[in-house]
């Protein structure tokens, strides 16, 4: 009896093997060795944001020609080097996305219309009157974008109702912008820390009357901004990234605070005294924060400076130096 | 066993279902049911992997195993036997049918052992039935898989966006719906006098 069984079960087991063997080496597929090599490269999250069902999908199409090589926004610039690479061609990586909420319209600041019982949905919710936010643009708070993200970068702030986006998790995949049915999550370059954080583009009353921090359109920003960054359009500023420096002037003047400044501490200058009063400082600073007769020590006014650097750059003598130059870090992402 | 062909197929499929009634195969059925998408195509491989491990097992059970007297050894080979057999199968869709590949893939290796594909071999043993009531009770079966995973992922689509205490949230609340379900299932009993 036990010979038997162990015949049988052995028999089984390498028959069983055979078969598998032989099946392995007549049924293998030839799959091309740049696709494996890609898909090894790439992040394989198959968030689909290159337009592709998945990270396979999207090397298939990259071998065969049919796709650019760097429309991974995920693994962004160290992962167009590698395909460029496999490929022996010379890949220009798109710029690192994150995505960012433009509405900073809390329970607090941004009242209520009626109170919302159904389904936690924000699509759902906005099927009803536009939601039961106050401002018809504003963020509904219930986290359609903290279930479609791919990579738990999304969490709601429960005290405000909005959601937060982890910025290091973010991969800049644009599902949830392509998901929010009020259209106020914003893809932006991740080297930018300064942006608008209000679509309205009600008149400035109405926006007053609903949400304390909406903008209300009073072109003060698009005044001071030295960069000539800021533009007004439907009243609402629009900000060129291509000439915006993160100064953080518009958050700074902003009377609603509409804007948000990602930036934690900025820094400052200072001026010791071996500062021969050339004045080169002063002609350079956008913002009149620095003062002083010529040839005496130069001052820079704290509260106008911010941190551009401009100074330190110039100054024949070394005299300037950025103090509390913390924030600045976060830029060398 | 001498039943008809429709009573063992509903049977299967709905009096006796595999998930609700059996409690078998409860790891996919909460596993996977959190999508419907993703719940309809472990539906289809379990279809599809139910009928071939059946239709396999069937012969190696009454030609080998019955005769030399070695019943206890099925556990063993019907394992053995069953992944080899997906595993062979895979490796042929892969190479042959790249669609139908993509759409069963990664479900195909997961359910390959799975206690719903060798209960069912067990109990069309058990239940002594010839080979057409045999293919007939693992496409039931297999049917009445997808059926309810596929209304459970249903519910749990919509159990996500409802406002549960935390301590129930996820499985607690999934179980609990799980067994609301298999309740409402208990009014298919002696549907047209099937039951086995």
């Amino acid at each position: 009896m036990i010979i038997i069984s162990i015949l049988l079960l052995g028999v089984l087991g390498i028959l069983m093997a055979t078969i598998l063997t032989i099946a392995h080496k007549k049924l293998a597929v030839s799959v091309d060795e740049k696709v494996s090599l890609l898909t090894k490269v790439l992040p394989n999250a198959n968030c689909g944001a290159c337009g592709y069902a998945g990270c396979e999908n999207y090397a298939e199409a990259i071998v065969k020609g049919e796709a650019e090589p760097n429309r991974c926004t995920v693994g962004g610039k160290e992962v167009a080097e590698k395909i460029g690479e496999i490929l022996g061609i010379k890949v220009e990586a798109k710029e690192k996305m994150v995505a960012v909420l433009t509405c900073q319209g809390g329970i607090e600041e941004c009242k209520e219309r009626f109170f919302y019982d159904g389904h936690l949905d924000c699509k759902e919710a906005n099927i009803i009157h536009q939601g039961m936010k106050a401002c018809p643009f504003g963020c509904l708070g219930l986290g359609t974008c903290v279930n479609v993200c791919p990579f738990d970068a999304i969490k709601i702030d429960k005290k405000k109702r909005l959601p937060v986006i982890d910025e290091n998790k973010c991969t800049g995949c644009g599902i949830c912008v392509k998901e929010c049915p009020k259209g106020v999550l914003k893809l932006i370059p991740k080297t930018k820390l300064v942006y608008l954080a209000c679509i309205s583009p009600d008149k400035g009353k109405e926006v007053r009357e609903i949400c304390k921090v909406g903008c209300f359109a009073c072109g003060i920003c698009v005044k001071v901004c030295p960069y000539d960054a800021l533009k007004m359009e439907k009243n609402l500023p629009v900000m060129d990234f291509e000439k915006c420096t993160d100064c953080g002037i518009c958050y700074q003047k902003c009377p609603t605070k509409s804007y948000v400044d990602k930036v934690k501490k900025r820094p400052y200058a200072l001026i010791d005294t071996t500062c021969n009063g050339c004045g080169e400082c002063v002609k350079v600073c956008q913002f009149k924060a620095i003062e002083g007769k010529p040839g005496e020590r130069h001052k820079v006014i704290i509260e106008k400076c911010v941190g551009c650097g401009e100074c330190f750059r110039v100054c024949p003598v070394k005299a300037i130096t950025m103090v509390g130059a913390l924030g600045y870090t976060k830029k060398e992402v | 066993m001498n039943i008809s062909p429709a009573k063992v197929f509903f049977a299967s499929f709905l009096v006796q279902n595999i998930l609700l009634m059996r409690y078998i195969g409860l790891c996919p059925f909460f596993g996977v049911s959190t999508r419907i998408s993703t719940s309809f195509g472990m539906g289809l491989a379990v279809i599809f992997v139910m009928l071939l491990a059946t239709l396999i097992t069937y012969p190696i059970y009454h030609f080998f195993l019955v005769p030399l007297n070695l019943e206890f050894l099925r556990t063993a080979s019907f394992i053995l036997v069953i992944a080899s057999l997906v595993q062979f199968v895979e490796m042929f869709l892969k190479k042959s049918y790249r669609q139908l590949y993509n759409a069963l893939g990664i479900y195909l290796p997961l359910i390959t052992t799975n206690c719903a594909i060798l209960g069912t071999t067990f109990l069309v043993i058990d239940y002594r039935f010839h080979l057409l009531n045999t293919i007939i009770f693992a496409l039931g079966t297999g049917l009445g898989f997808m059926l309810v995973i596929i209304l459970f992922a249903a519910i749990r689509e919509k159990l996500d966006y409802a406002p549960i205490s935390h301590s129930f949230k996820g499985y607690p609340i999934a179980f609990i719906a799980a067994s609301l379900v298999s309740l409402a299932f208990l009014g298919f009993a002696n549907l047209f006098g099937a039951s086995l």
